[in-house]
């Protein structure tokens, strides 16, 4: 679960990246977040991922106050989140399998633990083929899919995918959305961010608008009606 | 028997990243070793220098003996029941009476014609001790407190010498200290900017880690795992390499009869102590430098 309120960030070079959000997004929700380059979007995910702090408001990620949590109990709040990039951001000496297992490994599980998981996750994204591939061996797609596979393999409470199908064709893109839509079903909260007004609208999600930092439209209605200037 | 496992895994896995990356990092581990090795040798030698420097100076201060005349008017009986008030004297480690006919014998001694010291006897010299003291530096001190003795004529003491001892003994074990401090910092500089590289290089990696939740503990780790292994390389190839230069120089200085006067410390003597040091500076030098290498990636 998240909850922002009254939350405003400005940089370190006077940059006002968010000016009062007020959010909500409930444990097993799938909600879009939408707006233009620079409108916040990348603020509001390093604001939830701890990679920056707020200025002012609150940030509550799944039960963590991220204005009270040191950076030494960061990786508690992490452990909760599963990351997904637009650009993968896998490591290219390592194997499918091998870029899975290492997030378990990075949290401390043990071999068992990993034998037993990383197979099921890959099996899951559908990658259970192409585990000894390396990531320049296999499509931008399944790139797409290995990283969702690592966001998923330590159970996390909740996915944030931060432009997951940026680097896709229409096919590949509806495809690891609909994929997400299917983890989320399982009951991962989901939050996509995205300026993909097509793909959006063909899911009946829950869409939050965002534009100069502020909140501009927060529809249940599915669709991305916010006209880009 | 669980947590146990878990960190065995981890102890295997630290060690296996740390190891795995010195030899994925093949040239820049190669260069790390070598700047240890070269810093270390330097280092080695200094100290070394400074050490039989020192032992040196310690030989030569030993015959660096104070004479305390004792007055003329005093028996030789009278001047024997004055040894042990010398040797109450603050600094005196050991004194040597010598009568005024030994006195006179050893003074004959240093020449071929004696007919005409002969004819003057031995009267003309004083019985005397020969004061050796615990710390020559402190040798105006101990003169001014024989001084003060009754029964003691004169004192004659090499003051400049005993100062020109200390003095080397003191710039000798300054610039080594400095050189060392310096080099210290060289190589904790150097090899903190190597591992920074491969920090660079695998900063993918890190950032990866640190979005699963990896601690920054866990992170840091095989990097301090890598950092040990070429110190320790590092050192003990240095080590080993002091060892061949020092018995080279060992020997030449044998070899060599005008430097005989020169009273080598024996390699075996400082074997342990230098083994020590070399793994100790190797130990620090590699996880220092690792640990300020990876600081920077682990604030997020």
């Amino acid at each position: 679960m998240i909850v922002m309120r009254d939350v405003f960030k400005a940089y370190e070079n006077g940059t006002k990246a968010l000016k009062g959000i007020n959010m909500e997004i409930n444990d097993g929700e799938f909600a879009f977040l939408v707006g233009p380059s620079g409108s916040g979007k990348s603020t509001i995910i390093k604001l939830i991922t701890g990679e920056v702090a707020c200025t002012d408001g609150t940030v509550i990620v799944n039960g963590f106050d991220m204005n009270k949590i040191k950076l030494s109990k960061m990786h508690k709040v992490r452990r909760t989140l599963g990351v997904i990039f637009q650009d993968f951001r896998l490591i290219e000496d390592k194997t499918v399998y091998e870029n899975v297992a290492f997030a378990m490994r990075v949290v401390g599980a043990s071999k068992k633990e990993i034998n037993k998981r990383v197979p099921y996750v890959l099996d899951l994204v559908g990658l259970d083929t192409r585990s000894n591939r390396r990531p320049n061996e296999i499509s931008g797609g399944e790139q797409q899919r290995v990283a969702i596979a690592r966001a998923l393999v330590n159970n996390p409470r909740m996915i944030i995918a931060d432009e997951p199908t940026g680097n896709l064709d229409p096919a590949r893109s509806l495809e690891i959305m609909m994929m997400l839509e299917k983890i989320n079903e399982l009951g991962t909260t989901m939050l996509v961010v995205t300026h993909e007004r097509e793909l959006v609208n063909q899911f009946s999600k829950r869409v939050i608008a965002i534009d100069g930092g502020r909140i501009i439209s927060d529809g249940m209605d599915g669709y991305y009606n916010y006209e880009e200037q | 028997m669980g947590i146990t496992t878990m960190k065995s895994n981890k102890i295997g896995y630290f060690l296996h990243e740390g190891i795995s990356s010195i030899f994925n990092h093949g040239f820049m581990s190669f260069a790390s070793v070598c700047i240890i090795i070269a810093c270390l040798l330097i280092m080695g030698s200094f100290s070394l220098v400074a050490l039989n420097v020192n032992n040196i100076i310690e030989v030569l201060e030993s015959d660096n003996q104070v004479i305390a005349y004792v007055s003329e008017d005093y028996t030789e009986e009278e001047a024997r029941a004055l040894q042990p008030q010398l040797e109450q004297v603050a600094n005196v480690s050991s004194v040597v009476f010598v009568t005024r006919d030994e006195a006179f014998d050893e003074f004959s001694g240093q020449y071929e014609d004696t007919g005409l010291l002969e004819d003057l006897g031995s009267d003309f010299l004083r019985d005397r001790y020969e004061i050796y003291m615990d710390d020559i530096s402190l040798m105006q001190e101990t003169k001014t407190a024989l001084e003060q003795v009754t029964g003691i004529a004169e004192v004659s003491a090499h003051l400049e010498i005993a100062q020109g001892f200390t003095a080397i003994r003191n710039t000798v074990s300054i610039i080594s200290l400095i050189l060392a401090a310096i080099l210290f910092v060289v190589s904790l500089f150097i090899m903190s900017n190597t591992i920074k590289l491969t920090t660079f290089e695998r900063r993918e990696e890190i950032a990866i880690m640190k979005m699963v939740g990896a601690t920054s503990a866990f992170i840091r780790w095989p990097f301090i795992v890598e950092g040990l292994f070429l110190g320790l390389i590092g050192s003990l190839t240095a080590y080993v390499m002091q060892w061949g230069v020092y018995r080279l120089i060992e020997d030449r200085v044998v070899e060599v009869s005008g430097l005989a006067f020169l009273e080598v410390i024996d390699f075996n003597v400082i074997a342990v102590p230098l083994l020590i040091a070399f793994i100790a500076v190797g130990f620090c030098v590699g996880v220092i430098g690792s640990s300020v290498a990876i600081k920077n990636y682990l604030k997020v």
